[in-house]
């Protein structure tokens, strides 16, 4: 049976529309992922010896358990920001004589094989190999350790599964856990409630008695089991039409008639964000990356990193939202292209909208001064790039964009674009500024590479006429293979 | 109205459509008949410049499809759910294309109390969005949107299919009033021989992409019809 689904995940991939795109990036994350196993393998080897040259009076193994529940905890955030969960379209299978819980079961298995899994690996197994060598711990020690780290892994594994599918089904009730997790790192920060010492205590009697493995693996099991009492839970066509009963929402948005002929687009496009759960959590993801200025305002060391947060903090919108222009009109786009809508105008509205948001989200961003006037001038200058250079940028690479997004219709475990390549099409709109900010930063000046900055985005946002014909030529160009592309459903 | 020269459409070198000459006056109103893959639906997404002809084109009141943008402003049509959009209610949906055809709401609101009965109170003010109507109730709305803003050609995928009977005869004598009561041409393609040959003026058989019968309906239509789809059946 393995066979088959194995078989059906082959044919969908090479089969889908969007296979040059999805190809094109799965290799230049292939050498993103061979640069990672490498510094992994790398840190595997030499930590050991690191950690006696770093701490020389004291045990490594203890200074390794003492920092595990840190690096778990951030193996957590970057799983959650970066894995995707395993997806499979069950409704065709579900018809068919194969018992639930083997779909399941292959889809939650299949996880184990994950990128995410392979990096602790080898992490944990170099350094359990090193220890054993160098270090004074018996062989049975080692392996205890070796064994119950990598479970406690592969528990992170399905733990995240589990949050990541509470967070998109209601996004409050992370709210609670972040603030637990944010006050235990507080008090662990201020030496109140040591936390990550007490867990490093707990995996110090590992190595006095290994056979304590048993527990990290009855743990995994568990929430092994929990995911799939989970999914087999969700099994059924009514998960995803549950919504049903629920009354229309009918805020017209009836304030957005000013914008004139681009009005009842900007209307639509707002209904479509504030009725559809994937694009409303792109506006959840804008306030909360908000606050990601904290991380970098904070520090002068990062003073070209500073452009980065300006063009990510203004731009988060535009990014997560502009990307899939025209995906997001994808189970209409026939309609959209036979009814009286000049493809020109319909680009104009987008362009608008993610303009307005960058205009609004370099509003709430003001704050910022606190850290300086040249911040405030700073994020100004990279809302103005943003609006003149990425919008259209975006607006571009949206007329290659054949792949098709289910508004309506959520298959089973569907979280289609919540992974790693979404990041990654972002990050021409972000290297490009920098760049440019870092070469006339070094040679020329501070301000005079922000002006250039917002110079650029001047002169976009003058050229937006000529730009936008510009853009309809390649829409129109594209039209035939978006509809076609846009057709073909599932992943 | 509508001209159709040498339209061919292929994929990878196979003909799907094959339409040398055909031409479709104001006013008139058109069936489109065929048994699947005969090319119904290519010919009609061709009319809406979905896809592109591989030889051939066709003018909408002298406007190119494949060209030019203008035809839009009179030519609406209802192809199948993929014309709705389904996070808006149907009123919503109404005002959309309403706004689209320079209609306001006063118009739009007027313009429906005609299908009061055709919506039999299952559409309007159920404060449901599209994508939560049945399939029969998503198509109601979709054909009737296709007739906002008085389009001087309006398209219809097999308008019939998926509709209850009742409102099938309802559909049948709406379209009869638009074609006799106005210039309106009307596009219909479908499977059903009685449907078509009760609202259409002209009947068109495609078979394998090309035209096999081309015929003005009159009361012998139908048993023609009838003869013709079932001839492979006696043959074989």
């Amino acid at each position: 049976m393995t066979k088959r689904f194995l078989w059906l995940e082959w044919k969908s991939f090479f089969r889908s529309a969007s296979l040059g795109k999805s190809l094109g990036l799965k290799i230049f994350m292939g050498f993103l992922a061979l640069y990672f196993i490498g510094m992994f393998l790398i840190l595997g080897i030499a930590l050991f010896p690191l950690l006696k040259k770093l701490y020389p009076e004291e045990d490594p193994m203890k200074i390794a358990n003492r920092f595990a529940l840190v690096y778990f905890s951030l193996e957590l955030i970057f799983r959650f920001l970066l894995q995707t969960l395993p997806v499979m379209d069950i409704k065709p299978l579900m018809i068919l004589p194969i018992k639930k819980r083997k779909v399941v079961n292959f889809v939650l298995q299949k996880s184990l094989y994950s990128y995410y899994n392979i990096l602790p690996i080898l992490l944990i197994i170099p350094f359990g190999i090193v220890a054993y060598l160098k270090g004074d711990y018996s062989g049975w020690a080692m392996l205890g350790w070796v064994i119950a780290m990598f479970s406690i892994t592969l528990c992170v594994n399905f733990f995240n599964f589990i949050i990541k599918k509470k967070f998109t089904d209601n996004l409050k009730a992370l709210i609670p856990v972040v603030a637990i997790a944010i006050i235990l790192a507080l008090l662990d920060y201020f030496h109140i409630f040591q936390i990550s010492v007490y867990f490093g205590k707990l995996l110090d009697y590992l190595l006095v008695y290994p056979y304590l493995a048993v527990i990290p693996v009855i743990l995994l099991v568990l929430l092994y089991k929990w995911n799939q009492v989970n999914l087999q839970g969700k099994f059924y066509l009514d998960a995803g039409i549950k919504g049903k009963a629920v009354k229309a929402n009918t805020n017209s948005f009836a304030w957005a008639r000013k914008f004139g002929s681009i009005a009842p687009f900007l209307q639509l496009d707002l209904k479509l964000i504030w009725r559809n759960k994937r694009p409303k959590t792109t506006i959840f993801l804008s306030i909360i990356f908000l606050a990601y200025g904290l991380i970098f305002y904070t520090s002068d060391t990062y003073e070209n990193m500073h452009v980065f947060a300006g063009i990510f903090i203004t731009g988060i919108f535009m990014i997560n939202f502009g990307q899939f222009v025209p995906s997001w009109d994808a189970s209409y786009y026939s309609m959209i292209m036979s009814q009286n809508i000049p493809i020109k105008q319909y680009l104009a509205s987008k362009m608008g909208l993610i303009t307005f948001s960058v205009v609004v989200l370099a509003i709430l961003s003001t704050p910022y001064v606190y850290f300086g006037m040249n911040i405030l001038l700073l994020n100004i200058a990279c809302a103005l790039y943003n609006i003149g250079v990425n919008v259209p940028i975006l607006m571009y690479s949206g007329s290659f964009n054949k792949k098709r997004i289910d508004l309506d219709k959520s298959p089973f475990m569907n979280y289609q674009g919540t992974g790693a390549s979404q990041w990654l099409v972002g990050l021409p709109l972000m290297v490009i500024p920098i760049f440019l900010f870092w070469i006339i930063n070094k040679f020329v000046s501070y301000e005079i590479a922000m002006g250039t900055l917002a110079g650029l985005g001047i002169i976009g946002l003058i050229l937006r006429p000529s730009l936008l014909n510009f853009l309809v030529s390649c829409y129109k160009k594209r039209k035939y293979a978006t509809i076609e592309g846009f057709k073909q459903k599932g992943e | 109205m509508i001209t159709v020269t040498n339209l061919s459409k292929a994929y990878r070198g196979a003909k799907v459509l094959d339409i040398e000459h055909l031409e479709i006056p104001q006013g008139q109103s058109f069936g489109l008949l065929g048994n699947n893959g005969a090319g119904k639906t290519t010919f009609f997404s061709l009319l809406l410049d979905l896809i592109q002809p591989t030889t051939g084109s066709i003018f909408n009141k002298d406007v190119t499809v494949s060209e030019s943008e203008e035809w839009k402003t009179f030519t609406s049509s209802f192809i199948d759910e993929s014309f709705l959009i389904g996070y808006l209610t149907p009123e919503e949906y109404f005002y959309f294309i309403g706004e689209l055809r320079n209609r306001n709401k006063a118009d739009i609101d007027s313009f429906l109390e005609q299908f009061n009965d055709l919506f039999n109170g299952e559409i309007l003010g159920r404060n449901k969005y599209l994508r939560d109507l049945s399939k029969g109730n998503q198509k109601k709305a979709g054909i009737v949107a296709a007739l906002i803003g008085d389009p001087e050609i309006v398209i219809l995928d097999e308008p019939f299919a998926n509709l209850d009977p009742t409102t099938q005869i309802r559909l049948k004598k709406l379209l009869k009033d638009i074609s006799v009561n106005t210039q309106t041409t009307i596009l219909i393609s479908s499977h059903d021989l009685i449907h078509v040959t009760e609202v259409c003026e002209r009947i068109v058989v495609l078979d394998k992409g090309v035209v096999v019968r081309d015929t003005q309906t009159s009361a012998a239509t139908l048993r023609e019809l009838e003869e013709y789809f079932s001839r492979e059946i006696a043959e074989g």
